[in-house]
């Protein structure tokens, strides 16, 4: 109960500053563009592709142009959103109101976690949505966009974990920002660095090769485990931090 | 079961071996306004810090209404209302946003939110400016603000780090009233440095210095030393001092430059009439006779100073 009460202060903080309703519209109007791209395309390239097995549905050739680009575009929108949650707090010294409520450590992180989550899971709906409609002419499957809802989601909860981590242990927004965009951008391409060897352990911490069964629409639960690890991984790195404020002071 | 709401025993926090607060140790009963001095740094803030639950003592015990801090962090932290030094202010959202938020994360159940925002403004004089921006306020309705945040829930005990701070006079007036208000029906603490504050609205005071509690009495003991025994008395022909001391009661007598003249007398003795009798009659050329007080400041000063005296002696 009192986690929701955290989210919602996150909410109202998000949507009370200029920042949130920007970097919502902005990516709306970039997927917007990419979706229409995407049906003109569409029919561009299924004409010149003769034989059957060239052929892929239009939610699949749409949804992977979309999902694909969304999944990029959280890599910079993420650390922009996530980098003033606890730094900014820290810097005008506001945490004392947080951790004077009756309100465990571990409620006001998974709060503020929650709040992130929710604010961008818009992004997610709208974008579901959106492709949603092609259902209108075209038989869609929804399958596909469900499998890919959930990796999105996934992936932008994990992203929002280790940014809220690192707004953690600075003062600077600015500095979380770099800080949580070179990380995830590291962890995003690791598998690139091991493309010889896909087998490789390092390779498999990497944060795309466990959102590609996603894209391809298979809702995979290994790689559910790994999302879900990572996140708990980061929040309690984050109670512990702020918990070394309470005792070092 | 005693029903003290807040005790603090034995409080030492460190800060990299340097005892920043040593083995504070006190009791405030429900109903009384705790008044905390001290010179910068000497460890008020601290205190305040751990006895709201924001640092964890290096050693000792806090005890909210008989419910300790460290065990039971959010069944004692319910029953506290906090105002840092530094106010804890969301710029971003107006007055009635954020005291909302702040009533919520004190567990005031959603059918009194509105209510309790409401009575919050009302008792720190906001009411005309719930839909503003708290960036938007002047410095002190950013404090009322502060102070309505750390009363929404009707705590227990308000804890106030320097509440009349950056107040013009009339503010740190109606501050000073609500703080007597709010201290009739639970306990208060607040820290200053104003030391006439004090005086006006506390009943108990502690003076703290280099982390050591010097001084834990109630408002009277500190009145007293600061009126004492003490007459000063102004003449033309100021007699000796020993023919002062004559006067039954008299103790000591001083004279002092000017004509003036500073006279001890025992506890149970008041000899200002006998004093005036005598002047008459000797023609003394009396012109004024007041009780010599002293300061506040020359208190403090002594209090703060004697520890420090005491330290040195004990070095060399």
């Amino acid at each position: 109960m009192m986690i929701i009460n955290v989210a919602r202060k996150e909410l109202k903080s998000m949507f009370a500053s200029p920042m949130g309703w920007v970097i919502l519209s902005l990516l709306m109007f970039a997927f917007g563009t990419y979706y229409l791209n995407g049906v003109n395309d569409y029919f561009a390239v299924m004409s010149g592709a003769m034989r059957p097995a060239e052929r892929t549905g239009v939610t699949q050739f749409v949804g992977q142009m979309v999902y694909g680009f969304a999944s990029f575009m959280v890599l910079f929108a993420v650390p922009l959103l996530s980098m003033r949650l606890i730094s900014e707090e820290r810097r005008s010294q506001t945490l004392p109101f947080l951790f004077s409520a009756p309100i465990s450590l571990t409620e006001i992180v998974v709060g503020k976690f929650l709040g992130l989550v929710a604010f961008l899971s818009i992004l997610i709906v709208f974008i579901a949505a959106m492709l949603s409609t092609l259902n209108i002419w075209a038989d869609i499957d929804f399958g596909f966009i469900v499998a890919n809802s959930i990796g999105l989601l996934l992936m932008v909860a994990s992203f929002s974990a280790l940014g809220l981590y690192f707004s953690s242990l600075t003062q600077q927004p600015v500095v979380a920002a770099i800080l949580t965009f070179v990380a995830l951008f590291a962890l995003m391409f690791l598998d690139r660095f091991f493309a010889g060897d896909p087998s490789n352990t390092l390779a498999s911490l990497s944060l795309t090769r466990h959102f590609q069964s996603f894209s391809g629409g298979l809702i995979d639960t290994g790689d559910i485990a790994y999302f879900a690890l990572f996140i708990v991984t980061f929040l309690t790195l984050t109670v512990r931090r702020l918990d070394a404020d309470r005792l070092r002071g | 079961m005693n029903n003290f709401t807040v005790e603090a025993i034995g409080l030492t926090r460190l800060y990299g071996g340097r005892e920043a607060v040593s083995n504070v140790s006190f009791n405030l009963s429900k109903g009384e306004v705790l008044g905390f001095l001290g010179p910068n740094g000497a460890g008020k803030s601290t205190t305040m810090k751990m006895l709201t639950g924001n640092l964890a003592p290096s050693n000792g015990s806090v005890k909210i209404c008989g419910i300790d801090m460290i065990e039971h962090p959010k069944e004692a932290k319910a029953l506290i209302g906090y105002l840092p030094e530094m106010r804890p202010l969301y710029k971003e959202l107006t007055v009635d946003e954020y005291l909302t938020v702040a009533a919520r994360l004190h567990r005031v159940s959603a059918s009194h939110i509105k209510k309790a925002v409401e009575i919050a403004k009302e008792r720190c004089g906001l009411g005309h400016m719930s839909k503003r921006l708290i960036e938007n306020l002047s410095n002190g309705y950013q404090q009322r603000v502060g102070i309505a945040q750390a009363i929404i829930h009707n705590p227990m005990v308000v804890i106030l780090d320097e509440p009349t701070v950056g107040l013009d006079p009339i503010q740190i007036r109606d501050i000073r009233a609500l703080i007597r208000e709010v201290g009739g029906e639970h306990s208060v603490i607040i820290s200053t440095h104003i030391l006439p504050e004090v005086e006006m609205v506390c009943d108990h005071v502690q003076i703290i210095d280099k982390g050591q509690l010097v001084f834990n009495g109630s408002i009277d003991v500190l009145k007293k030393q600061r009126i004492g025994n003490k007459l000063l008395i102004g003449m033309r022909n100021a007699p000796s001092a020993d023919e002062m001391l004559k006067i039954a009661g008299v103790t000591e007598a001083e004279a002092l430059p000017g004509g003036l003249m500073r006279v001890r007398f025992a506890d149970d003795a008041a000899p200002a009439e006998a004093i005036v009798q005598a002047a008459v009659k000797n023609s003394w050329g009396l012109h004024q006779i007041a009780p010599d007080q002293t300061s506040l400041e020359d208190v403090f000063v002594q209090l703060t100073y004697q520890e420090q005296a005491a330290q040195e002696q004990f070095a060399s």
